[in-house]
């Protein structure tokens, strides 16, 4: 009982020859097909170096290219090779020229000798797994196709339209259902002799001659029809990234492949000259029955895959720059927006970081230079407060922000006075927390002494600019939660619209707030308003205030004693 | 893509050949040992001038990471610089006293000797300050990445210009030949970079840093460009179009993923402000032969007197490859 190897070698001659070596070693008869691509000179210095050893022959060559037949073929050629030579061979491991065995070639025959009837051979149906490439699953079974996938893209794409449009099919020979799976497998004598012997194989080859990427179906397929134990899975450890190319091996991942416990790797690169050091001498140690487990380096393929499809939200760097829509989310993390809070409450940015226990920054978006938490003239990731640094790109200035700050919430407050350019982005940011109170910048232009003609001016443009926002944020594009109140409802209840603020962010979960901010002196703004209204600019966006000089019921009490924050019910 | 543009680009392509063939002319043979470069080799293109000091160092770094062959033109240095190079086993060197400004920035030359040694090369085009860094670069030589990008039939690869600083005024820590210039200028801003798009040659345009936080605060836009794709399996028809920061065809300078995703990329660290700096800057400005009337000269020059401290709190420590990639300043894309 043993074990034969069938190498399918391209390149890195070199490193092929050592791992023939190392399997003939072991007692291994192998069988090496060299591609017809490669130069006469270099196979016969290649057959050459490896003359010494009687367990090695050559099959005849075939020009192997990727999605084509010849992989086939040549397989087909080595294992009657390899069978006919080696009669006490009772598995026939497939592996390429950049295969590295990890364990002891004595571990594999164990193994293989504990399960003599087992066929390992990755091998699904096509309509149940996703691993296609090129969008083609059952029709690489069902089309031709003449022209190459690598190097005569679009007519190979042309010609599979043409015979769509035309339905042509062609027709699956009797007794096989397509199956398809890993090129790398482990079949025993039977099967493969069943395979090769079949009556039908003249009628098979004809048919997976024009099958796209036979070498990935035909053993697969017919293992099925032969095979009296498919365990579906393939003994070499080799993953895919998201464009079908095989992963490849460094020496830096020498740990993750000894834990592993898998029989064979690929690809390697050739230059990884640990790796080849390492497993092809260290045969010491003591016998390890373990079952093969390729999980953790499963899970760090995967993630590269994923990150270079899906990358990291929130990021804009030098190889991520996605197209408007692109982004998976304009930022990385939630954030808060107050507009209308500090105008209208008395030191409402040291309350809300009390409050709710976060970065609470003042106005970043100007007028004048951002107002980082602390005064800081830079924070994270040194990113600067200046005015001119910030208005050269207001987008990248706040995705800045988020990234930099990531793993801690932040909280800034906007206005109408802000640069706008960026309303729009928060608008349409899900991670974006808006929270207005509608009106509440006419609070400031009531308590300067400007002419009036000035301020009458101003109050038009900032609820001009405010409604815009607004209409931003109630827009079907929006994606930001927004809360929006108009300052009179604050006025009436400020503590609805503070508590509701806070328990959109999620942070706490305190019932009732413990205190509230001090709100404003509104004396006489009712009057203001009405004034404005008199010289025609009538502002709609706070709500009604009577026009009266107005006492409210809250100005009653002594100013040092401070108002006790109340909740409203719902 | 119209017919019109692919033309106006096709034609900008070939100008700046034509540009090449002609200043081939003024470079002069030092020591030229390009025959000693083998098929598969790794290739490293540096203009430079007065740049002695900093060759020792920068020589190992690259003879570590696996470069095979130097290229370098010497505009005209007398520091020693060119006698040095022609004394090394794989530099070739060429030299010249033409202007560097009519030589478009010294890239008429570099795309000469790209044309003429970098075919079918993959080819690293640097300055003696810039080291580059790349995912794994502490485990894997350059020709493990190179021949991934093969693998993956990519041609070009990214590395944005990371600029680097001291803790300190420029002037307090001198640096000594040999030495690592990140031992002194460890520093860098890890978040403050803004990127657009150029949509005629397809490049991302990268500013920021410490050097449009302490020197361009006031004009932005004049701040220099940090986007740089200094790896490029090279072809005889390709040309840098605008420095290192793009080539033409343009579809070289897709380095980045549109649509959601990261492709893999480095950086360049860039060790520009050291001690020697100071004098550096004195002397460009002197010669006016830079980019934009040297008005980056001009603009340090104001600062320099006051011999500044890039430093600030937030500024971050250099570690390694890992630590810029966390950051987000680089990516593995799906290599691992």
């Amino acid at each position: 009982m043993s074990v034969g190897i069938v190498m399918l070698v391209h390149t890195a001659l070199g490193r092929a020859e050592q791992v023939a070596r190392h399997w003939a070693a072991a007692g291994c008869p192998v069988v090496i097909h060299v591609d017809a691509k490669v130069s006469d000179r270099r196979y016969k210095a290649f057959r050459e170096a490896l003359s010494d050893v009687a367990l090695i022959r050559f099959s005849s060559r075939h020009v192997c290219t990727w999605g084509a037949w010849g992989i086939v073929a040549a397989t087909q050629d080595a294992c009657e090779m390899l069978l006919g030579d080696h009669a006490e061979v009772q598995h026939v491991f497939l592996s390429s020229g950049s295969c590295l065995p990890l364990r002891p070639v004595d571990e594999l025959k164990t193994y293989l000798a504990a399960r003599p009837r087992t066929d390992f051979i990755e091998s699904a149906t096509t309509a149940d797994v996703p691993w296609t490439v090129g969008g083609l699953d059952e029709e690489r079974f069902t089309l031709r196709f003449p022209f190459s996938w690598k190097t005569q893209r679009r007519a190979f794409d042309r010609y599979v339209e043409f015979q769509r449009k035309l339905g042509f099919r062609r027709r699956i020979p009797d007794g096989v259902v397509p199956h398809m799976g890993s090129q790398w497998w482990c079949l025993t004598r039977q099967t493969l002799q069943a395979i090769l012997t079949d009556p039908q194989r003249a009628e098979y080859d004809r048919y997976f001659r024009k099958v796209w990427i036979p070498d990935e179906s035909y053993f697969q397929t017919l293992a099925r029809k032969h095979s009296t134990h498919v365990e579906s899975r393939s003994l070499t450890l080799s993953k895919f990234d998201f464009q079908g190319k095989p992963h490849i091996f460094y020496d830096d991942h020498l740990q993750l492949l000894r834990r592993s416990d898998c029989f064979v790797a690929r690809k390697i690169w050739p230059h990884a000259n640990r790796l080849y050091r390492v497993f092809l001498t260290d045969a010491e140690g003591a016998m390890k029955r373990r079952e093969p487990n390729p999980g953790k380096i499963d899970r760090i393929f995967s993630t590269a895959s994923e990150r270079r499809t899906r990358g990291r939200t929130g990021l804009y760097m030098q190889s991520r720059f996605p197209r408007e829509g692109w982004e998976g989310g304009l930022t990385g993390a939630r954030y808060s927006v107050f507009q209308g809070f500090t105008e209208l409450f008395e030191d409402f940015e040291a309350w809300l970081s009390r409050t709710a226990g976060c970065r609470v920054h003042g106005q970043i978006f100007g007028p004048g230079d951002a107002e980082f938490s602390g005064g800081q003239q830079v924070i994270n990731g040194a990113l600067t407060a200046k005015a001119a640094l910030r208005d050269h790109s207001p987008r990248t200035f706040l995705t800045n922000l988020i990234w930099n700050t990531r793993g801690e919430r932040q909280c800034f407050q906007y206005s109408p006075r802000a640069n706008q350019a960026v309303a729009w982005d928060m608008a349409k940011d899900g991670n974006a927390h808006v929270s207005v109170i509608a009106g509440a910048w006419a609070v400031p232009l009531f308590r300067t002494r400007r002419p009036f003609e000035e301020i009458r001016r101003e109050a038009a443009r900032l609820q001009r600019i405010e409604h815009e926002f607004l209409d931003a944020l109630r827009s079907p594009w929006a994606k930001a939660r927004a809360q929006i109140w108009s300052m009179a409802e604050v006025v009436e209840a400020p503590s609805e619209a503070l508590q509701a603020s806070i328990d959109e962010m999620g942070l706490r979960t305190a019932r009732r707030l413990p205190e509230l901010p001090e709100m404003r002196d509104l004396t006489g703004f009712g009057a203001f308003l009405q004034s404005l209204k008199n010289q025609g600019m009538h502002p709609y966006l706070m709500g009604d205030f009577p026009a009266e000089v107005d006492e409210p019921a809250q100005d009653e009490e002594p100013d040092d004693k401070p108002r006790r924050p109340y909740m409203v019910k719902k | 893509m119209g017919l019109m543009d692919a033309y106006k680009l096709g034609r900008e392509r070939r100008f700046h050949l034509y540009r090449a063939l002609r200043k081939r002319h003024q470079l002069k043979p030092v020591s030229n040992r390009a025959r000693k470069i083998r098929r598969r080799d790794i290739l490293a293109f540096t203009t430079l001038r007065n740049e002695r000091v900093r060759l020792p160092y920068f020589l190992e770094y690259y003879r570590d990471l696996g470069v095979n062959h130097f290229l370098f033109v010497d505009n005209d240095s007398s520091d020693g610089s060119r006698e040095y190079l022609a004394g090394q086993e794989d530099c070739s060197v060429w030299t010249t006293s033409a202007s560097y400004r009519q030589s478009r920035y010294g890239m008429d030359w570099i795309n000469w000797l790209l044309m003429r040694y970098g075919h079918e090369h993959w080819c690293l085009t640097v300055d003696p300050d810039e080291f580059f860094v790349y995912p794994f670069c502490d485990t894997r030589p350059m020709a493990a990445l190179c021949d991934w990008l093969d693998a993956c039939e990519i041609r070009s690869f990214s590395a944005m210009l990371l600029d680097m600083y001291p803790k300190g005024p420029l002037s307090a820590q001198p640096y000594v030949e040999g030495q690592d210039p990140l031992e002194i200028a460890c520093w860098f801003d890890a978040g403050n970079y803004t990127i657009s798009r150029n949509w005629k040659h397809g490049n991302l345009w990268i500013q920021g840093g410490p050097r449009m936080r302490v020197f361009f605060d006031d004009d932005p836009w004049k701040a220099p460009a940090l986007n740089k794709i200094p790896l490029v399996r090279w072809s005889r028809r390709y040309a840098y179009n605008s420095s290192t920061h793009s080539l033409l065809p343009r579809g070289l300078n897709l380095v980045f993923d549109e649509w959601g995703g990261e492709k893999a990329s480095g950086a360049l660290l860039h060790t520009k402000f050291l001690d020697t700096f100071g004098a550096k800057a004195q002397e460009e400005l002197l010669r006016g032969q830079h980019y934009g009337k040297s008005r980056e000269y001009i603009a340090y020059h104001e600062r320099l007197q006051a011999d500044p401290d890039l430093w600030c709190k937030w500024s971050e420590k250099y570690i390694n490859w890992r630590q810029l990639e966390i950051l987000g300043l680089m990516s593995k894309g799906n290599w691992a």
